[in-house]
């Protein structure tokens, strides 16, 4: 499986850096260097499907934390979380995303609601005062723009 | 030169960021699924407001705690702190059981002192003597030294070397990202201005190192912590005399963990792995080993904590990092303006000196920390994970967003994270990719450089003596796992 799929990588990589310039007078212009890493990258993915085939393992196997509920909603909450955080942050604000991301989170993973919600302003707090306070980083506002301190 | 540093080093500022890191560290190292690595990576964007000696010391003085502290977990909960403690810690938790678990804690302790000032004595005298050779290298030297290096993560101590080289590979790939090439040609930017600048390698390395981590973490969030009885009590009884009864083991350990640290891409985890080894071997009673015996933690524990120091050799004298840590430490350099290099012994001398001291100081301070670490791991390990995980995650974030001040970071600390994730779950190592992402720009300028100046005659290569004495260690790397197999098959 990942050797198939990073023989389709370097295929891709190759086919895009033919339409890169060439260098006047040079032998090696800046294609050439991605071009003998995906090479070396499509060898190696042949290499670990020959090698897989001999095996003759299954083609893709679960981690088995996959059928249990609290870590499988887990690592969705993380990723999705993530996901969140990058499209909602410049609108909602930091604070307001950190804090629901934190109670969610910790919900998730097992604390109680009180601890959850307890634990997510603190943190969110203690972040604002260290990181844009001290450290002076603009974490967005957002919605809460005009009580900004 | 010495006494400026020293004030450096002695200012109530630096005194407190050491302290704070110290404290830091030893948290991070004792609770099992965050590592050293993890702990820098965190520290980054904090060092970003700070001078160059305390941001360095911070990060010297943090991983010194982490990799010993990583011991602690390893006695009690037989669960690795960290990935350096892995190595005995079936024999640490054996010797628990068997009531000496003050003897296990005190010796990973007092040793890990003992491997630490070893590394940075090396450190000290090697570094800048080395510089004095690099001063005359070339890009043709430059150019064998990074292959080396790029190939010693790959074939030495690496299971599976093919998936080793896939990793080095898709590190140098997105090294190759941006403008920031010899020809100046955006690469694989799909006219977007977030990659033009190519892609910043703090989020990545949080991405790598904390964000897979959290998910290996949430992923076994079921699996309950037992934690072992141990009666604490003095953990310096004994010591003495296991210091005389194992000078041998301790300056092996302490020289091989160096030695290891010095070599690109393998640092206090192989080295740990590699002296208990050696430790067993070489033991007058290696049939002891596995159940609960001293020596094989003595030798292994002063290893960690010296190839910590000496993967800062190849990092400050040629920018090459001889560990992950270094890896991102090699980045702050940069931003501090310390560039790596062989004439930063005489360009920045005093910040170096200072570090040193920083790397001496870090390692007698873990004494008394380390002490208060052992007696407190009982409240330490009790932190509730459900709570620490997520509180960390929103700190990956902030720390991400805060290098360009870019929500661009946390898009790269999440998609890195996730790669690192699956290629560890597979069997596909992080430290070559990490290893090729730093070295990717420096691999092909040189080349580059080296073609142009050599007028695209290959000969020119292996003209120059050092470059080919170079050369030919390349091929003995490479011949090695050659020769590896045909002694199997021989078998």
């Amino acid at each position: 499986m990942t050797g198939a799929a990073l023989v389709a990588l370097a295929a891709a990589i190759l086919w895009h850096v033919q339409g890169f310039p060439e260098m006047p007078g040079q032998r090696f212009g800046p294609a050439w260097f991605p071009g003998v890493l995906a090479t070396g990258l499509g060898g190696c993915g042949l290499l670990l499907i020959v090698s897989g085939a001999r095996e003759r393992g299954p083609w893709l196997t679960l981690p088995d934390w996959f059928r249990r509920s609290r870590p499988l909603f887990g690592v969705a909450s993380v990723i999705l979380g993530l996901l969140f955080y990058v499209l909602a942050a410049d609108k909602l604000g930091f604070h307001l995303v950190g804090v629901a991301l934190l109670t969610i989170w910790i919900r998730v993973l097992g604390g109680s609601w009180r601890a959850a919600v307890a634990v997510a302003i603190v943190a969110t707090v203690l972040i604002h005062l260290s990181f844009y306070k001290l450290l002076r980083i603009p974490l967005p506002w957002g919605l809460l723009e005009r009580y900004a301190f | 030169m010495l006494f400026e540093a020293l004030k450096l080093v002695l200012d109530p500022y630096v005194l407190g960021v050491i302290l704070g890191s110290a404290v830091f560290g030893l948290f991070v190292g004792a609770v099992p699924g965050l590592t050293a690595t993890m702990a820098t990576a965190l520290l980054v964007p904090v060092t970003f407001f700070m001078e160059p000696v305390p941001a360095i010391a911070s990060i010297v003085t943090a991983t010194a705690m982490a990799i010993f502290a990583g011991d602690i977990p390893s006695c009690l909960l037989r669960m690795p702190g960290t990935p350096a403690s892995a190595a005995y810690t079936d024999e640490a938790y054996a010797m628990t059981r068997k009531g000496q678990g003050e003897l296990a804690l005190g010796a990973g302790l007092v040793f890990s002192v003992i491997g630490g000032l070893f590394g940075t004595a090396v450190l000290i005298l090697a570094a800048p003597a080395l510089a004095e050779v690099a001063l005359r290298f070339s890009s043709f030297e430059y150019f064998w030294l990074v292959v080396l290096g790029l190939l010693c993560a790959v074939f030495i101590a690496l299971a599976n070397p093919l998936k080793g080289v896939v990793s080095l590979l898709l590190g140098l790939l997105v090294a190759c990202v941006g403008l920031d090439n010899p020809a100046g040609f955006p690469r694989f930017t799909f006219g977007n201005a977030e990659l033009a600048g190519g892609l910043t390698l703090i989020p990545i390395m949080i991405g790598m190192f904390a964000v897979s981590e959290i998910l290996r973490g949430v992923a076994r969030i079921d699996e309950p912590w037992e934690m072992a009885r141990a009666q604490i009590g003095n953990v310096f009884r004994g010591m003495w005399g296991l210091t005389l009864r194992y000078k041998v083991p301790v300056l092996r350990g302490s020289a091989l963990g160096t030695a290891i640290g010095v070599l690109p891409g393998a640092g206090a985890d192989i080295a740990a792995w590699m002296s208990y080894a050696v430790s067993k071997k070489f033991s007058k009673e290696p049939e002891k080993f596995g159940t609960g015996h001293v020596e094989g933690i003595v030798e292994a524990g002063a290893s960690n904590n010296s190839a910590l120091a000496g993967a800062w050799v190849p990092a400050l004298v040629f920018g090459i990092p001889g560990d992950s840590i270094t890896a991102i430490v090699i980045g702050v350099l940069y931003i501090k303006g310390l560039n790596p290099g062989p004439s930063i012994f005489m360009e920045n001398a005093t910040a170096i000196y200072a570090i040193f001291m920083v790397f001496i100081l870090a390692n007698l301070l873990l004494l008394p920390l380390g002490i208060a670490a052992i007696k407190s791991a009982k409240q330490l390990l009790r932190a509730p994970r459900h709570a620490l995980m997520p509180v960390i995650l929103l700190f990956c974030i902030v720390g991400s967003f805060a290098i360009n001040n870019s929500v661009f970071g946390v898009v790269l600390m999440l998609a890195f994270g996730l790669i690192a994730y699956f290629m560890e779950e597979n069997g596909f190592p992080v430290a070559p990719a990490i290893l090729g992402m730093v070295l990717g720009a420096m691999l092909e300028e040189h080349f580059i450089r080296a073609m142009i100046r050599g007028d695209g005659e290959l000969v020119a290569f292996v003209q120059r003596p050092i470059a080919a004495g170079l050369a030919a260690a390349v091929l003995m790397v490479l011949a090695w796992p050659v020769a590896a197999w045909l002694l199997r098959r021989k078998r």
